[in-house]
Formats: C-alpha cells, sequence, structure tokens
C-alpha cells in the first residue's frame, strides 16, 4: 500500500514547481524593490552637493510623509495628474461606448470592421514618447499644426500651445486618449458581445427603443466590465509619465501645470537620489490610488450591495 | 548545452584575463586591458577622437573602434538629458570594482556643471600622479581649466582640450542695414556694454529684427559674472544681481518684442539662426559657433560650406558686452581602469600636443586648449574663418579665454541654472507674477536639491 502511494504522481507539487521561475523573478525585481521602497520611506536618506555626499540613511519616522503634507507639491501634481486623466478618460469612454455600440449593432451591421478595430487600436501600439515627441514637433510654436491654425485665422499671433497651462494640459489629455480609446473600445465590446441576445430581443418585442434599451439594458449590464475599464484606466493614469516628461522635456510645463506625481518621483530620484522622500511619495501613492479604487467600486456596487443588504436583513427580522 | 559551454569558455576567459592583471601588477611592462570603455554624452569627442588621435585605425561596424595596437574603443553614449548621463554613469562607477576587466570603464568626459562631483579622489586617477602626465607637459594648458578639475587637496584630476570663452556672434547684413556697420570693432563698440546692447536692441526692434532669439540667450553672459556661487556655506541660495540684471533685460524684451521668445535648443532658436530667422545675433562658445551655428546657419544643411548656402560667411563675432564662458569638456582617467598607458597617452596627444592642437583648430575651427599653439593661430594674419567671413576668430577667443574665471562655480550650478529659466520663462510670458515666479523656483529646486534654502525672495526691480 505504501509504495503505491509513493509511485503516484503529485500533480500539486508540480504546480509549485511550475510557479518557481515565476515567483522568484516577482521575488527579486519586484517585492523587495516595493518592500525596500516602504522601508526606506521612514529614513533620511539622499545624496548632498548635488549627488556627490550619501546622506543616511537615518531612521525618521514620518518625517518624509509630514513633509509631503505640509509642503504641499504632493498634491498639487496629484491634482494635475487626476485632471489630465479625466480630460482624457470622459471622451474616451464615451467615443469607445458608442464605436462598440456600432460595430456590436446587428441593425447597422458595419462591413470591413476587422479593419475598423485595427485602425482604433493603432495609436496604442506607438509608442508614449514618440507620440508626445510628435505632438511636440506639430504643436510647439514654429510647428505646423500652429503655423495653419494662424494662417487660417483661427488662432492669433501670440496663442502658443506649449506656452500656456491649459492648452499643454489638454494636448495631454488628448493623446492619452487617442492612445487609449481603441483599448477601451475592444474591452467594451467583448462586453457588449457577452450581453444575451435574448434580453435585447425580448426588450424590442416588448416595444422598448435603441436608447431607452442602452439605458436601462445595456449599461446596467455593462457595469462590471466599465468598473473594470475605470479603474485600470485610473492605475495607468495615475502614473502617468512618458507623455508629459516628453512634451514638457522634464519641466513639468508651464506653471508646473503638467508636473505628474510620478515625474515628481523620478525628479527627488534625480540629482540627489532622494530615496527616503521619492519611497514616501510612492507608498503615499499606492494608498491613493488604492482609495480611489476602492471609493469607484463602492458607487459601482452600491446598489448591490446595500439592497442585498437591507433584503437580508428584512428576512432576519 | 550550446549556451552553457559559450558560458563555460566566457568565464574561463574572464578568470584568466583577471589572472593576468593579477600577475603582471609588479612587472614594468603590463599587458593592458584589450577594451577601452569611454563614457561620452555626445558625438563631439568620438569625431576629435577618430579624426586627431594618431593611434586610430578604423571604425568597425559596430561602432567600436580599432587603435593600431589591437585595443578596441568601445564608445557607451547617454545623452545629458534630466540628468541620465550622470544617473548612467553613477551606476557604473558603483559597480568599477566588480566589473570584468574589460567592461571597466577606462575614461569618461565630464563638464563644467558637475566637474566637482567627479574630479576627485573617488572616481579620478591623479593625473600627475599616477598617471604619471609631467607637469610641463601641461603647463600651455589654461590655467581656468586645470582649476576647476583640481581637487581640494590640490591634485588635478582630469584634462580638456578646448578652452570655452564665449562670444557675441552677429549677422553682418543686419548690422549693415540697421546700423550702417560691419565690421567687428565698429560693432563692437556698438555693443561694448549692456546700455549700448540695450539701445541696439530697440533700433533693431524698429527695423523688425530681433537682438536675440530667446530668454536664455545672454543668460551666461550674465551668470558668469556673478560677485559669488549660487549657494553659500550654510546651504542658502543666495541670488546674484547678475541674476536680477538678466531677468530685468528678458522681461524686457519679452515685453518689447526684441526676442522671439525662444529656448535654447528648440526649433524656433535653430530656425532663428538660419537663414530665414530675423535675429541679430546669438552669445555663443567656441564649440557653439564651429558646431551649431554653422550648422544651423546654412540654407540647405547637405549643401556644400561655403558662402552662398545660407548665412555662411555672413556671421561674425565679437566680444559683446560682458565676457563669458559656456560647456567645455574634460576627460577623467576612471580609476580601476586596466588601461592607464593608452588613457594617458590619449590624454596626452589629444589635449597637450601642441601639434594635434593646432591641427584641431585649422580644421576644425574649435578652440583648443594650448594656449601657445592659439597664440601662433591668433597671430597668423593668414588665418581666417570662412564660416565667419575670414575674420581670425581664434584672436577674439584668445583675448577672452585669458579673462575665464571659474572661481564662482558650485555642485548645483546645472540644476540650479536650469531651474530659474525653466521658472522665468512664465514670468517672461507674463502669465506669473514675480513671486510667483520665485515660488516657482523654489519648488522646483526644493525636489532637486533638499538641503538647499532659498531664505530672501529678491525684491521685484520693476515695482
Amino acid at each position: 500500500m505504501k509504495n503505491k502511494r509513493k509511485t503516484r504522481i503529485n500533480y500539486a507539487k508540480w504546480g509549485y514547481r511550475f510557479v518557481i521561475p515565476f515567483v522568484v523573478v516577482y521575488v527579486v525585481f519586484s517585492l523587495i524593490p516595493l518592500l525596500s521602497t516602504f522601508f526606506y520611506s521612514f529614513f533620511e536618506y539622499y545624496f548632498k552637493f548635488g549627488g556627490l555626499e550619501k546622506v543616511g540613511p537615518n531612521f525618521n519616522f514620518l518625517d518624509n510623509y509630514i513633509l509631503l503634507f505640509t509642503e504641499g507639491k504632493f498634491f498639487k501634481y496629484f491634482g494635475n495628474t487626476m485632471l489630465i486623466w479625466i480630460m482624457g478618460f470622459i471622451p474616451q469612454v464615451i467615443v469607445s461606448l458608442l464605436l462598440a455600440l456600432w460595430f456590436s449593432s446587428t441593425r447597422l451591421n458595419i462591413k470591413a470592421q476587422g479593419f475598423f478595430k485595427t485602425i482604433v487600436y493603432m495609436p496604442n501600439l506607438v509608442m508614449a514618447a514618440a507620440f508626445s515627441l510628435l505632438f511636440l514637433k506639430l504643436f510647439s510654436n514654429n510647428g505646423p499644426v500652429t503655423n495653419f491654425l494662424f494662417e487660417s485665422n483661427i488662432i492669433g499671433e501670440s496663442f502658443s500651445f506649449v506656452d500656456q497651462n491649459w492648452s499643454t494640459r489638454g494636448l495631454l489629455s488628448f493623446m492619452n486618449y487617442l492612445m487609449w480609446f481603441g483599448n477601451t473600445t475592444i474591452l467594451l465590446m467583448a462586453g457588449i458581445m457577452g450581453i444575451d441576445k435574448g434580453i435585447l430581443e425580448s426588450a424590442q418585442v416588448d416595444g422598448a427603443n435603441t436608447i431607452q434599451t442602452f439605458f436601462r439594458i445595456v449599461l446596467p449590464l455593462l457595469r462590471p466590465i466599465l468598473l473594470f475599464v475605470l479603474v485600470t484606466s485610473l492605475v495607468g493614469g495615475v502614473q502617468l509619465f512618458d507623455l508629459p516628461q516628453i512634451f514638457t522635456a522634464g519641466s513639468g510645463g508651464p506653471e508646473m501645470g503638467s508636473m505628474t506625481v510620478i515625474m515628481y518621483i523620478s525628479r527627488l530620484l534625480g540629482v540627489s537620489k532622494q530615496y527616503g522622500l521619492a519611497g514616501a511619495a510612492s507608498t503615499l501613492l499606492f494608498i491613493m490610488t488604492a482609495i480611489v479604487s476602492l471609493g469607484f467600486f463602492f458607487i459601482f456596487y452600491r446598489k448591490e450591495v446595500i439592497p442585498r443588504k437591507s433584503i437580508r436583513e428584512g428576512e432576519d427580522k | 548545452m550550446k549556451k552553457l559551454f559559450v558560458l563555460l569558455i566566457a568565464l574561463t576567459l574572464g578568470l584568466s584575463l583577471a589572472a593576468c592583471a593579477e600577475n603582471t601588477e609588479a612587472g614594468e611592462l603590463k599587458e593592458e586591458g584589450k577594451v577601452l570603455n569611454i563614457r561620452v554624452w555626445n558625438d563631439e569627442f568620438i569625431g576629435r577622437f577618430r579624426t586627431f588621435y594618431p593611434g586610430y585605425l578604423e571604425t568597425k561596424a559596430n561602432g567600436q573602434d580599432l587603435l593600431d595596437d589591437g585595443t578596441v574603443v568601445n564608445w557607451i553614449e547617454v545623452a545629458n538629458d534630466n540628468n541620465g548621463y550622470q544617473n548612467a554613469l553613477d551606476t557604473a562607477l558603483l559597480n568599477q570594482d566588480s566589473a570584468a576587466a574589460d567592461d571597466k570603464i577606462d575614461m569618461f568626459l565630464i563638464e563644467a556643471d558637475y566637474a566637482k562631483k567627479y574630479a576627485n579622489d573617488t572616481y579620478a586617477m591623479d593625473v600627475i600622479g599616477e598617471l604619471g602626465i609631467p607637469e610641463h607637459t601641461l603647463s600651455q594648458q589654461y590655467q581656468y581649466t586645470k582649476d576647476i578639475v583640481t581637487d581640494d587637496s590640490g591634485i588635478l584630476r582630469a584634462v580638456s582640450w578646448q578652452a570655452t570663452p564665449g562670444l557675441f556672434a552677429y549677422r553682418t547684413d543686419i548690422a549693415e542695414e540697421v546700423l550702417g556697420v560691419s565690421d567687428p570693432e565698429d560693432v563692437q563698440a556698438l555693443l561694448d556694454s549692456w546700455e549700448k546692447f540695450d539701445a541696439v536692441a530697440e533700433d533693431m526692434k524698429a527695423e523688425d529684427y530681433v537682438m536675440i532669439s530667446g530668454f536664455d540667450d545672454a543668460y551666461r553672459a550674465y551668470s558668469n559674472n556673478t560677485s559669488a556661487p549660487w549657494v553659500n556655506e550654510d546651504g542658502e541660495i543666495i541670488v546674484d544681481n547678475q541674476i536680477i540684471e538678466w531677468i530685468k533685460q528678458t522681461k524686457t524684451y519679452t515685453d518689447n518684442g526684441y526676442n522671439n521668445q525662444t529656448g535654447l535648443w528648440s526649433d524656433g532658436w535653430f530656425k532663428d539662426m538660419g537663414p530665414e530667422g530675423n535675429a541679430f545675433g546669438f552669445f555663443f562658445s567656441t564649440w557653439g559657433i564651429n558646431f551649431t551655428l554653422k550648422d544651423a546657419s546654412k540654407a540647405d544643411a547637405e549643401g556644400p560650406e561655403e558662402v552662398g548656402n545660407g548665412l555662411y560667411g555672413k556671421y561674425h563675432v565679437i566680444e559683446g558686452p560682458a565676457s563669458f564662458y559656456w560647456g567645455g569638456t574634460w576627460l577623467v582617467a576612471a580609476k580601476g581602469t586596466d588601461n592607464p598607458t593608452l588613457v594617458r597617452d590619449i590624454m596626452m596627444k589629444m589635449t597637450a600636443n601642441e601639434k594635434i592642437a593646432t591641427d584641431i583648430t585649422l580644421q576644425t575651427e574649435d578652440y583648443t586648449n594650448h594656449m601657445a599653439a592659439m597664440d601662433a593661430i591668433a597671430n597668423d594674419e593668414e588665418y581666417g574663418s570662412k564660416f565667419l567671413g575670414g575674420q581670425n576668430h581664434i584672436a577674439l577667443f584668445n583675448e577672452s579665454a585669458s579673462t575665464i574665471d571659474m572661481k564662482n562655480i558650485s555642485p548645483y550650478d546645472q540644476g540650479l541654472n536650469e531651474s530659474i529659466q525653466q521658472s522665468f520663462k512664465d514670468y517672461f510670458l507674463g502669465t506669473i507674477t514675480w513671486n510667483q515666479a520665485w515660488a516657482a523656483f523654489e519648488e522646483k529646486i526644493s525636489t532637486l536639491y533638499p538641503e538647499l534654502e532659498l531664505k530672501t525672495i529678491p525684491a521685484d526691480p520693476f515695482a
């Protein structure tokens, strides 16, 4: 009996073995840096004289966090980041939803769908840095777009896209939108096609028009996908870096209005290599992202979480 | 299996090389590494090296250079932007001890702005004591090029092949039209102080020209003449009056339309140097004239370098309202190099050899770091730069070079200069106030240098 048991292949162990490479790579390249980032956020640790002389690490508990809160720069840059993200995300989700509906509509039955889907996805294939550089060339003070708009008398001579705060932010949002709306379209289409055709047809039979079907049936059923899109886009948006970094040449743009949190962290790590403060900023960014994501989650599922609870409570009573 | 084999061979080779290096330590003629790693941030030195280093044979398809003794020169180029060059260099220097002999950095290049960071006992070899370059060989180099890379204990840690005095390059065609004169002496007489410079700027505006292209053009001409370093001993930022003067001038120029509101290295800035531009002149140091301005002045970038191609031949240079310098590159022998003899030879040939220095200047119009050689060219009546319409610019550089004084540099210069230019751009454009601009400056520097403080905001000169 005992011998027999030993010769049996234990598949559970193989599972662990197959996972080992991933776990090792993850621990070495992700987990340890993550933990050390958190660890060093409680230390004074930087290099003086433009990176020449090491200071620390000296334990200073919450000093880095207190500095982040009292200095206010972090929150200013967080605000910039969210603003640029939101200005890009709203048109992105509207256009994507519209495209997804058109592509999946059996009534419209658009031809050459594969072609259009590819075109829509294309901007995402371009490297963000290259995309940003292209826009910078197009919209710079001597750029072709600026010159064209000036010659067609749409903008005045003194108008500059790159020297004004809101036009810079707007362009960054636009780039972000352009790069990601294709991706969102594909995701939403998957969601829409996952909706049972029977439900839509029965709604039509019952006399619901397209708008009613959309708002009463498609949108509620699309909620999980929308939440997914929202949260992934938020996480990506919070980490916005290459676009503004290239577009403003690392300066943060006019009035520092396009300085994002990640740009700030990367600048902290620049000349003076401030591992302590950068660690604290990263940790704070993680906490804030988590809070906002959870917030979205509760807003989206409030209707489901709360009524069920009350029903159950009602039953108990 | 094959890979494992290759790896084994590589390992044994690496070990045997390391062993060689150790064994021959005591010998007189020690065998040195076959690979020379040089870190640079652009291709300026690469070009100089290939054209003028006597031992250079050919460039291989992979971009490495072959020397006559069989050594391969491996160029590692990382751009300067956003501290990229220094970050990469720091990482490499940190691993210098553990790196395989052929992967060690043998030589790296540094700029004036961060010279102090590397020209010290931690990273750089002693040029005279350790490398054994005789002191008299360096006697013809400009003293300031040696002072800036001499460490606290008085040891020379790097050498440079160029001196970088600055001049004001102006367009003769505009000078003739607006000022009625175009000869350097006459134009200099009209521009030898900032008051006169401002007055000419007004004349330029009247004829639809701009005096200078952008916000930061004149910056160095002011910032090099400060009376004290940017930062005092207590880590306090001292805003010198010269900086305030620069802000005042640039604000006035921007408001009155005396400049084209461009930034350094921007497309518009380069355009202003060419035939389509309307800028009267540019503050440039040596390399800026023979390298940047010459390339940008042509109408046909691929066309021949001769009069008729854009503004070729139409620029002249003068000392301008203030003497200044800009840039400069130094060669550092990295601690731990396995090719000290070759590094020594490159340093001597490229920076201290009179014949090579003369050749570089004659061929490239660059200003090299050899006083005797430069004196000879400056006094050569036959010599003239074709690009500058036959003017002997070396003579002007020669006068200016002797006045360069770098005693006021600090390790924070790069970040502070960059920050003040970025912060005040919005102020010049009129989108923020004086106090807001200083707040933006503080915001930037507190991110860059946590130990610095700006205690008092200077008074608004326009208030």
